[in-house]
């Protein structure tokens, strides 16, 4: 996740990273982490505090004035829950799809490239 | 590549989504996508998301997902099935090539794809579903997924700024970021690709495959690492893991 500030707003946060903020923790999947200090502030997350606690990779880069946030790093696996996250990518029309709307089917996800 | 197989499957509840992770986006990945009709999704990732949703490492990848939504089999190797291959190193033949082309063309002849196996494997889970013995429980999946330390997350972090500092135009930051994230996720091959892709190569169909130094410019190659100096180290053997039942 990009930005251009030290933190975030709470929908920004939950719409690109997966993670719910709840009064329990942030939460994905059947996994919940307990916030305490860094839970959201009203409406706004701090960038540093959630990252120490999810295992998120921060980085700030003062030229160009952008922080970039990486994704949890619990459990020391690439996915912390067998349930797939909601990609949502644009198709080559600039048209979002969601990859949830294929509920219900059998679905191989291929990633490839032109180069 | 996987349409002919989507339609022979897609009574049984099956779909194939493609997604190209390419910085460049839609205009780059067109041409292929437009090559051949196809009535399945093809998405566009420009900042490698698939990296981080699900740990894709090199293309092609394949992740199956079942009706409830659950990952049953994780990124892994997904070459095209075998009648469907395309033939990766014609465009490396012939005469007249430059030195750089015939030696990539050897190597990338070397690279093994287990197709049958993937491709009968894929088709068992069609037919039997959670029944397949290709099926994984969500422990398994979890745990067959691609390691993730904090210096991986730190170097997702900073090839997502890489990748958006080269669409805002500002090439030399993007190259300082992209080899921040090559240290920090050395196992992320596509990564590599990806940056090595968007430095010069000669005009025509070859120009973003060169990904390396061009002859005379050996100076101006930003990276420590090349397409050739890599997969010839690495072995192109080595190129793919093996299918793993």
């Amino acid at each position: 996740m990009l930005t251009t500030s030290a933190t975030v707003d709470r929908a920004t946060f939950e719409a690109r990273t997966g993670w719910q903020l709840k009064p329990e923790g942030a939460c994905k999947g059947e996994i919940c982490v307990p916030l305490g200090d860094a839970g959201p502030d009203s409406d706004t997350v701090d960038l540093a505090a959630i990252a120490d606690r999810l295992g998120m990779g921060l980085v700030h880069d003062d030229q160009v004035g952008m922080w970039a946030l990486g994704p949890e790093t619990l459990g020391g696996r690439a996915l912390a829950t067998a349930e797939a996250p909601n990609l949502t990518l644009p198709d080559l029309d600039g048209n979002e799809f969601e990859l949830a709307s294929l509920r219900g089917n059998k679905v191989l996800l291929v990633a490839w490239s032109p180069y | 590549m996987w349409q002919a197989f989507r339609d022979e499957h897609v009574d049984q509840g099956f779909e194939v989504v493609t997604v190209g992770m390419d910085t460049l986006g839609a205009e780059a990945c067109r041409p292929f996508i437009e090559a051949a009709p196809l009535s399945h999704p093809s998405l566009i990732d420009q900042h490698h998301r698939m990296a981080e949703l699900f740990g894709v490492v090199n293309i092609p990848n394949g992740i199956w997902i079942d009706e409830q939504g659950m990952i049953v089999r994780p990124a892994e190797t997904a070459p095209a099935p075998p009648s469907l291959a395309p033939e990766r190193t014609s465009r490396l033949r012939g005469e007249g090539m430059p030195e750089r082309a015939v030696a990539m063309g050897a190597e990338a002849a070397k690279i093994q794809y287990d197709r049958d196996s993937y491709e009968a494997a894929l088709r068992d889970w069609i037919a039997k579903g959670a029944d397949s013995d290709f099926a994984l429980s969500p422990d398994q999946v979890i745990e067959r997924s691609r390691p993730r330390s904090i210096d991986t997350s730190l170097g997702q972090a900073h090839f997502e700024l890489a990748t958006q500092l080269e669409l805002d135009g500002n090439h030399g930051a993007a190259v300082r970021h992209f080899t921040r994230a090559h240290e920090l996720v050395p196992d992320n091959f596509a990564y590599r690709r990806q940056a090595w892709s968007l430095e010069p190569g000669p005009e025509g169909p070859l120009r973003r495959f060169w990904q390396g130094p061009m002859e005379g410019a050996e100076a101006d190659w930003p990276y420590d690492g090349d397409w050739l100096v890599e997969t010839q180290a690495m072995g192109a053997e080595n190129y793919y893991e093996p299918f793993v039942p």
